[in-house]
């Protein structure tokens, strides 16, 4: 036996322990492209950064060069899981500009296509939950629901993800009756197909054991951080826009606001469900209750005149191009308009300087916002659980970077 | 609360710092002095109960004196009022950071410093957000257009852009 000591070398910095692991910026995980550089002790994660912008499309700088009518289709690209709801948040940023009131045929129409939207949206982020989680036949079942939904939009607006749907002051067409149909046949089969997917996740031990507890966040925090939307209702704040500052009549409809108490994945994946079922008690009393009488606010100027007439006669050939190239008169002036988007306050600041494009448009973009709380509610817990945290959060990367 | 009372308390606690204040399409607006901001926002959380910023944004008007301006709105959650404040800001545009009174303001004032170039100071990682690193220009600025205007191959003239 040699006298040899053996000596373990301790290193001189304890940070040089921890590992750096990029989530992203493709990352089957992360459902979008942005980056999240993630220190690691081991399995758990100790630091995060974000790194956002792969995607920056410039909509902001776009919008200033681009008459108020072109700007729609850069609002389809923010949250893309529910395109309308950006339309027409755009659109009554632009009827509020214009001193417009819609009649309640228009309000009632926008709603239940707003509703099928946040459910659409909702069904993406609660089964891509349940996927991350290991449960991939929730997925399977929902995404058929999912499908029937865009077949009502291609219905509508022939279009079914960006669907550039409707006009400032109405809609380009009414609902057709196979479009009626399309509803109805949803909202008689989507709810036992939810049922089933909340019978295979909601009381399934291995998915609470997988989310309860699971990035929470205060609801100090999470207003302090800028949460909104289904994020901020799991904390336990019961702030909805639809209900707080209500716009396009859903002072008509009742229906609940589903809050969280813990701040939690699971409360997160819980409220969502429950607004689902909220959701479709609204579209049905929209159903019933729609008013009969146009789709459209007949308001030469400002809703384009009908296409045979645009063929045929000059006045209207001459409103149609003043319209589509934005002289037809917009008043200069400030607000702000936010409506209650799938996953927060979807807001639009807007200047206008009376000239066809905005002076300066703002989208106020909630997962921009409140995904700036990420390192501080995946900190201390284990990667799978700040996957998790990450997909229950709802983070849509073409908002994120606008 | 309304917003007749939330006006009467800034001028009572910050005289003279509020310079303007005026009502556009159901929104209060209020101009203050810049050097007042972070006391007004921390008035505003503590003692009126604003504890959500909804929004901060920065804009440009290059013909006036005072070419850039950024917009905060506050919102305050149980009396559900909204009101927006705008500060202005001179050529070589800074202003302090609200970013540890509000921590949803770090990254919306990383995204006016990217596209305007206004400095907030204290902020603790000012670095550009959306757009590259190596960008040397501030591209919201009204002064620059929105395509390379050497191209040849298209002309928009005519559609408004």
């Amino acid at each position: 036996m040699s006298n040899e000591k053996t000596t373990i070398i301790q290193p001189e910095d304890t940070d040089k322990q921890y590992n750096t692991l990029n989530l992203g910026p493709t990352h089957p995980a992360t459902h979008g492209i942005f980056q999240n550089i993630l220190k690691m002790d081991g399995e758990t994660v100790m630091d995060a950064e974000q790194t956002i912008g792969y995607i920056h499309r410039a909509f902001e700088k776009l919008a200033e060069h681009r008459p108020y009518y072109q700007v729609t289709p850069l609002t389809d690209r923010l949250n893309y899981c529910s395109a309308p709801i950006n339309n027409f948040g755009w659109y009554l940023t632009v009827e509020k500009l214009l001193g417009l009131t819609t009649s309640k045929r228009i309000d009632y129409m926008r709603v239940i296509i707003m509703e099928l939207a946040r459910i659409t949206d909702h069904i993406i982020c609660n089964s891509v939950v349940g996927v991350d989680s290991g449960a991939l036949t929730g997925f399977t079942y929902l995404f058929q629901m999912r499908e029937l939904v865009y077949e009502i939009y291609e219905e509508i607006s022939g279009a079914r993800l960006t669907t550039n749907m409707g006009r400032i002051g109405g809609f380009e067409r009414d609902f057709s009756k196979i479009a009626y149909k399309k509803i109805n046949e949803f909202l008689k089969k989507f709810p036992k197909v939810l049922l089933q997917f909340e019978n295979l996740l909601m009381r399934n031990r291995i998915f609470m054991d997988r989310t309860i507890q699971v990035g929470s966040i205060a609801p100090d925090r999470a207003l302090n951080y800028g949460f909104t939307g289904p994020n901020l209702r799991a904390a336990g704040v019961d702030f909805d826009i639809r209900v707080s500052d209500p716009y396009c009549s859903y002072q008509d409809f009742e229906f609940d606001i589903p809050v969280g108490t813990q701040g939690d994945t699971y409360d997160r994946f819980c409220v969502r469900d429950a607004e689902m079922w909220e959701s479709l008690k609204i579209i049905k009393q929209a159903l019933e209750n729609i008013p009969e009488g146009k789709y459209y606010m007949d308001e030469p100027g400002i809703y384009l005149p009908p296409k045979d007439k645009v063929y045929s006669q000059m006045e209207a050939l001459i409103w149609h191009f003043k319209i589509v190239m934005g002289e037809a008169g917009y008043p200069p002036g400030e607000l702000y308009h936010s409506v209650e988007g799938a996953n927060g306050e979807l807001g639009f600041y807007l200047i206008s300087d009376g000239g066809r494009t905005p002076y300066r448009l703002h989208f106020r973009r909630p997962c921009f916002i409140y995904y700036q709380a990420f390192p501080e509610m995946i900190k201390g817990g284990v990667l799978s659980d700040a996957i998790l945290t990450m997909s229950s959060m709802n983070v849509i990367a073409g908002e994120l970077d606008a | 609360m309304d917003y007749a009372f939330v006006l009467s308390q800034l001028n009572e606690v910050f005289p003279m710092a509020i310079k303007e204040s005026f009502g556009s399409y159901g929104c209060e607006t209020m101009v203050v002095e810049k050097e007042k901001i972070r006391d007004i926002a921390l008035h505003l959380r503590d003692k009126l109960g604003f504890v959500f910023l909804t929004d901060l944004c920065g804009v440009h008007y290059p013909d006036s004196d005072l070419p850039f301006a950024v917009v905060y709105h506050f919102h305050n959650l149980e009396a559900s009022l909204r009101f927006r404040l705008k500060v202005f800001l001179t050529a070589e545009p800074f202003v302090e950071t609200l970013s540890d009174i509000y921590l949803a303001a770090n990254w919306m004032e990383r995204e006016t410093f990217d596209f305007y170039g206004i400095d907030f100071q204290g902020h603790p990682n000012l670095i550009r957000i959306l757009n590259v690193e190596y960008l040397d220009y501030f591209p919201m600025r009204k002064e620059y257009p929105l395509e390379d205007p050497t191209r040849a191959d298209k002309d928009d003239r005519f559609f408004g852009r």
